[in-house]
C-alpha cells in the first residue's frame, strides 16, 4: 500500500504544481516593457562618474588634484589642471574618463576631498565605437550647465532629501544632491547663446586655455589606447 | 552436465566500448564556462574530468599590483552572485591586519546586506538547477524575488550586481530608511513565496524522483575534497564558517545550521532551500537590532599599509568557505593575495562522485553542487 | 448561379474529390496550428512566467510565426556529406504524413468527416506507428551517431508508451462496443454526464484511464515532462541534429500536428466528440473548444514541471501504466461480459 500512497501524494503534488502556475497566469505581468516604458533610477544609482560644478561660481569644483587618477584601479582617469591668474588653487582644464575601463567601484568619488566627482544617473548608453566611451567630463558638465537654465533646471536633478556624507559638508552635499546652479552669473543669454558662449561665468578659462593634445609622455600609443589624451599605461599602478 | 553453470564464451562479453562526450564550454544550463570530459560507457558515465580555466582573470596577480583599496572591485568579481561575501573577508582580513575597529552599525549593515546577497545568490541556484532539470517556470519566478533584493541593494549601493559596497572600517554609505522599510516588506513577502516553492518545486514528485538518491556523496569524500557549504551540510557534517570562526556580530544573532545526513542531492537542495528561511531569520533579527551611528571607522588611513606578516580571514559565502589570506611585506601593495575559493573543492569531487551515474542524473549533480565557475578560475 | 453552386456542390460530392477537397483543408488546418500553436504556446509559457511573451512582430506578436516560418524557408537545406539522401529527406515527409491522415478520420462535427470508416480508431494507431520509424530513419540517414542515440531512445519510449496507449484504447472499444469514431460520438449524445468520462458503470475507473491515455499522449508526442530524448541530448542535440531550415521545420509541425491529433482522438473518445456539454447547439466549435482546452492543458503541463529522467519515465510505463491499464481493460471486460454470461 505504500506504493499506492506514493502514487496518490505524487499525483497530487503535480496538480498543486498546475493550480500554482494557473494561479500565476492570471497574474498581471512583472515585466517593464524597455524601451516603451523605463523605470526611475534610484538616487544613488552608480552611473560613470561626472564633475560637479560650485552652485554660486559654476566652475566645476576639481582643482585637480589627482587623487581620483591615482586611486582608480583600472587608470581610466586621466585629468589636467591648469594654473590661472589670480586663483590660489588650479582649475580642471580636461577630464577624460575612458569608460571602457571603469569598473564603477567609486574610489575616485571616494577619495575626492571636495565632492568634485560624484556618480551620474546614465545607464543608457549605447554606441558604436569605443571611442564614444572616452568620456570628456568638462565638456559634459559645460553642457548640462548650459541645459540648466533658471526656469528649466536640468530634469535629471531632481530635489532629493539629502543624506549625511560621513565627509562632506551639507552645502558640498547640496551642491552634488540638488539641480545645478539656477543662476549662471554673467550677461543674460538664451538657452542657445549660452551654448556658444563659454558657460564658466564670467572670465571663462576658454578664452585663457591653449587647446590640450594628448599628455607629452614619450611613449608610443598602446593598441587599445582609444582615447585621445587618455592615459597610456600599462595598467599596473603605484 | 546438464544444469552446471556454463561460463560465457570470452567472445560473448561485450568489451566496454566507451567514448568521450564533451560537456563543452558553451553550455546550454548557466553554469559558466567549464569543460567536462566526460567518458561515457552507453548511457552511463565512466569518467567525467572537469578542465577549468577558460574564464582565468588572474585575480590573485592583480591583487599584488593594486593597493588594498584598490583591490575593492576585484572581490566582487570573483563570485559575483554572492559579491559582498567576498568583499567582506577582504575587507575584514585588512581590518583585521591593520587593527581597525568597524563601528557597531556598520557591522550589523554588513551582516543584512550579506543574507540578502546569500538569498539572491540561492535563488538564482535554484532558478538555474531547475532549468537544468527541464523546469523553465521557477527562473523566472526566482528572478522575480531577486528582482526586489537587487532593488533594495540598488537603493543604497547603486549597483545590483558588484556591489563593492564595504570600506576598510565600515561601508562607503549607511542605508536610509526606505531601504530599512523595504526590506522589512520584502521579508513579508518572501515567506509565502517560499511556501509556494515548496508546493511548486521542493513536493513536486517528478523533481523528488530526479533528485532523491541521485549523486549520494559521503563525508568523507567531501572532507578528502574539502569541500564545504552546502554540499557538505548536505552529507551531515554542521560545519559552517559562522558559527564554527564566528565573524562579524553573527555571534550576536540567532540562527540554525540546517544539515541533512543523506548526502544525495535532494539533501543538498534541501539546505539552500532552509537557508534562505534562515536568512530572512537573520535580517529580521538585524534589523531589530540595529543601533544608530557613525558607519564609518574614525581614524582610517587613505593609503593603507599593512604591517608585514600573514593575515587571513574566512568567510561563510553562499556557496561555501571562502578565505582570503594576505601576505604583505609592510608596501601599500600586498606581497600575495592568496583567495580560497569554495567552488574549486566542490567541483573536485564530481570526478569521483559522478562514476556510474546516468548522464542526466551527473548533471543533476553538477547543478546541485551549485558552481559559479569564475570562482574555481579567478 | 444557384444551378452552377448546386452543380459544383455536386461535383464535389462525389468521392475523389471531396477527399481531396478535405485533405487540402486539414493540410491548411494542420499548417495554421503548426504555426499559430507556438504562438499560443509562447505567449502561454510568458503569461506563466509574469511576462508578456512576443510582442514585436505585429500586433500581440501575432505575425511571429510567419517570422519563425520565413526564416526556416530562407535556410538552406543542407544534406550532410555520406548521409543517405533519399532517406534523410524522406524523413520529414513520412513524418508528417501519417498524422493527416489520422486527422482525416476524426469526425469534427455532424457529417464532418473526412472518411467515414467504420475501423476509425485502428486505422489512426495503424498509421501512428509509422512517425516513430521515421524518426528512427531520419536519425540514421543523418550519419551522426549522437542523433541515433538520441532517435533510439525515442524509439523506446515511445514503443514503451504504444502499449498503455493501445490497451486504453482497446478499453473503449469494448466499452463502446466499435471502432468507428462517429459511432463512438454519436453515443456521447446528450449533455456531459453521457460522455465516455463518465461512464462509469461500465468502467469505474474511467477518469484514470483517462489519465493514462494523457500521459501516454504526452509521451508519444515527446512534449515535458517526457521530452528527454530533445532536450536532455541538447548536450549534444536531439535527433533531429542535421536538419536545418524547413526539414527541421516539418519535424516541428508534425509534433504539433500529433499533439492536435492526439487531443482530437482525446477529445472523441472521452468528451463527447462534437456534443455540447448541456445539450444545445452542438457541432464543430464544441469540438474545437474542447480540442483546444486540451492543447492548452498540455503547454500548461509543459511549462509546470520539470522533465523525468529517461529510466523514471520507462518505469512508469512498464511498471505502472501498463499493469494499470490491464486493469482497467480486465475490469470493463468483466462487467460487460459477466452480467451477460450469467443471464
Amino acid at each position: 500500500m505504500n506504493a499506492l500512497n506514493e502514487i496518490y501524494s505524487g499525483f497530487n503534488s503535480l496538480l498543486v504544481g498546475l493550480r500554482i502556475t494557473l494561479g500565476q497566469f492570471f497574474k498581471p505581468g512583472v515585466t517593464v516593457h524597455y524601451p516603451r516604458q523605463t523605470l526611475k533610477i534610484p538616487r544613488r544609482y552608480r552611473g560613470h562618474i561626472e564633475l560637479v560644478a560650485n552652485p554660486e561660481t559654476g566652475k566645476p569644483l576639481c582643482f585637480a588634484c589627482k587623487l581620483c587618477e591615482r586611486a582608480c584601479p583600472s587608470d581610466c582617469i586621466s585629468l589636467e589642471g591648469v594654473k590661472l591668474e589670480g586663483d590660489k588653487r588650479k582649475t580642471v582644464a580636461s577630464y577624460q574618463l575612458d569608460f571602457t575601463k571603469c569598473s564603477l567601484c567609486g574610489s575616485c568619488v571616494e577619495v575626492c576631498r571636495d565632492g568634485a566627482i560624484r556618480f551620474s544617473r546614465d545607464y543608457n548608453l549605447a554606441g558604436v565605437a569605443k571611442e564614444a566611451f572616452c568620456m570628456d567630463l568638462v565638456q559634459r558638465l559645460r553642457e548640462q550647465l548650459a541645459a540648466a537654465t533658471p526656469e528649466a533646471p536640468s530634469p535629471k536633478r531632481q530635489a532629493q532629501p539629502e543624506i549625511p556624507h560621513p565627509r562632506f559638508s551639507p552645502a558640498l552635499a547640496r551642491a552634488r544632491n540638488d539641480a545645478p546652479p539656477a543662476a549662471v552669473p554673467g550677461p543674460a543669454a538664451t538657452v542657445a547663446a549660452a551654448r556658444m558662449t563659454p558657460a564658466f561665468g564670467a572670465g571663462s578659462m576658454d578664452a585663457l586655455l591653449p587647446r590640450l593634445g594628448p599628455p607629452a609622455t614619450g611613449r608610443a600609443a598602446l593598441p587599445d589606447a582609444h582615447c585621445v589624451g587618455a592615459k597610456q599605461g600599462e595598467g599596473s599602478i603605484p | 552436465m546438464v544444469g552446471a553453470p556454463i561460463a560465457p564464451h570470452p567472445a560473448a562479453i561485450a568489451p566496454k566500448e566507451t567514448f568521450v562526450l564533451n560537456l563543452g564550454p558553451q553550455h546550454p544550463a548557466t553554469h559558466g564556462v567549464l569543460r567536462i570530459k566526460m567518458t561515457m560507457d552507453g548511457e552511463y558515465v565512466d569518467r567525467a574530468e572537469p578542465v577549468c580555466g577558460y574564464i582565468h582573470r588572474m585575480h590573485e596577480k592583480m591583487g599584488e599590483n593594486r593597493t588594498y583599496a584598490q583591490f575593492l572591485p576585484n572581490t566582487g568579481r570573483i563570485d559575483y552572485l554572492s559579491a559582498m561575501h567576498y568583499t567582506h573577508a577582504f575587507v575584514s582580513v585588512v581590518e583585521r591586519a591593520a587593527g581597525i575597529q568597524v563601528p557597531p552599525r556598520a557591522e550589523f549593515i554588513r551582516v543584512i546586506t550579506s543574507e540578502l546577497n546569500r538569498i539572491s545568490s540561492h535563488l538564482v541556484w535554484w532558478g538555474a538547477f531547475l532549468l537544468d532539470l527541464g523546469g523553465f517556470t521557477p527562473l523566472l519566478y526566482a528572478f522575480e524575488d531577486r528582482e526586489r533584493i537587487l532593488d533594495l541593494l540598488e537603493g543604497i549601493t547603486g549597483a545590483r550586481l558588484t556591489y563593492c559596497y564595504y570600506r576598510f572600517g565600515g561601508l562607503c554609505n549607511d542605508v536610509d530608511d526606505t531601504f530599512l522599510e523595504g526590506t522589512r516588506q520584502f521579508i513579508a513577502k518572501m515567506r509565502p513565496r517560499l511556501k509556494m516553492y515548496r508546493a511548486l518545486v521542493t513536493d513536486n514528485i517528478i523533481l523528488r524522483k530526479r533528485l532523491i538518491g541521485i549523486g549520494p556523496i559521503s563525508a568523507e569524500l567531501c572532507r578528502r575534497y574539502g569541500a564545504t557549504g552546502p554540499v557538505l551540510r548536505g552529507s551531515g557534517v554542521t560545519y559552517d564558517v559562522r558559527k564554527a570562526e564566528p565573524y562579524s556580530v553573527y555571534p550576536e544573532l540567532e540562527f540554525d545550521v540546517p544539515t541533512f545526513p543523506e548526502g544525495d542531492s535532494m539533501a543538498r537542495y534541501l539546505v539552500r532551500m532552509e537557508e534562505l528561511a534562515q536568512s530572512l531569520r537573520i535580517i529580521e533579527q538585524a534589523l531589530g537590532k540595529l543601533p544608530s551611528g557613525p558607519v564609518m571607522a574614525e581614524k582610517v588611513p587613505r593609503v593603507l599599509k599593512l604591517p608585514a606578516g600573514d593575515f587571513c580571514f574566512a568567510v561563510e559565502a553562499a556557496r561555501g568557505r571562502f578565505m582570503v589570506r594576505v601576505v604583505s611585506d609592510n608596501k601599500e601593495v600586498p606581497y600575495r593575495v592568496k583567495l580560497r575559493t569554495p567552488c574549486l573543492s566542490n567541483l573536485s569531487l564530481f570526478e569521483e562522485a559522478s562514476r556510474g551515474l546516468f548522464l542526466a542524473d551527473a548533471l543533476a549533480l553538477l547543478g546541485s553542487l551549485d558552481l559559479v565557475i569564475p570562482d574555481i578560475d579567478r | 448561379m444557384n444551378a452552377l453552386a448546386s452543380n459544383a456542390a455536386a461535383f464535389l460530392d462525389a468521392e475523389p474529390w471531396r477527399l481531396l477537397v478535405w485533405l487540402a483543408a486539414l493540410l491548411g488546418f494542420v499548417a495554421l496550428n503548426a504555426a499559430y500553436l507556438v504562438w499560443v504556446e509562447r505567449k502561454s509559457a510568458g503569461r506563466f512566467q509574469r511576462r508578456p511573451g512576443p510582442t514585436e512582430v505585429g500586433p500581440a506578436g501575432l505575425l511571429q510565426p510567419v517570422a519563425d516560418g520565413l526564416k526556416l524557408m530562407a535556410k538552406q537545406l543542407v544534406v550532410p556529406a555520406g548521409a543517405d539522401s533519399a532517406l534523410f529527406r524522406a524523413a520529414p515527409l513520412m513524418v508528417i504524413a501519417p498524422v493527416l491522415m489520422g486527422l482525416a478520420v476524426i469526425p469534427f462535427g455532424r457529417g464532418l468527416a473526412a472518411l467515414d470508416l467504420n475501423v476509425g480508431l485502428l486505422m489512426i494507431f495503424a498509421l501512428g506507428s509509422i512517425n516513430v520509424m521515421a524518426i528512427m530513419l531520419g536519425a540514421w540517414a543523418s550519419r551522426n551517431k549522437y542523433s541515433l542515440m538520441a532517435a533510439g531512445r525515442m524509439v523506446s519510449q515511445n514503443i514503451a508508451y504504444e502499449i498503455p496507449m493501445l490497451l486504453v484504447v482497446t478499453t473503449m472499444a469494448m466499452v463502446t462496443g466499435t471502432l468507428d469514431l462517429n459511432q463512438i460520438v454519436a453515443q456521447q449524445a446528450g449533455a456531459f454526464w453521457h460522455w465516455n468520462l463518465f461512464r462509469l458503470w461500465v468502467n469505474p475507473l474511467m477518469p484514470v484511464t483517462f489519465l493514462i491515455y494523457y500521459a501516454c499522449m504526452l509521451a508519444e508526442t515527446n512534449r515535458a515532462p517526457f521530452d528527454m530524448a530533445e532536450a536532455e541530448s541538447e548536450l549534444v542535440a536531439g535527433a533531429y541534429t542535421e536538419y536545418a531550415g524547413m526539414g527541421f521545420g516539418v519535424f516541428f509541425m508534425a509534433e504539433y500536428a500529433n499533439i492536435v491529433l492526439g487531443c482530437s482522438l482525446a477529445t472523441v473518445l472521452f468528451l463527447g466528440g462534437w456534443h455540447s456539454p448541456f445539450g444545445l447547439l452542438p457541432g464543430l466549435a464544441w469540438f474545437l473548444l474542447k480540442m483546444y482546452f486540451l492543447v492548452f492543458s498540455v503547454i500548461w503541463v509543459r511549462w509546470t514541471f520539470p522533465r523525468t529522467q529517461f529510466y523514471v519515465l520507462l518505469n512508469l510505463s512498464w511498471k505502472i501504466l501498463i499493469p494499470v491499464s490491464l486493469l482497467t481493460l480486465i475490469l470493463s471486460a468483466a462487467i460487460i461480459k459477466i452480467p451477460k454470461a450469467l443471464s
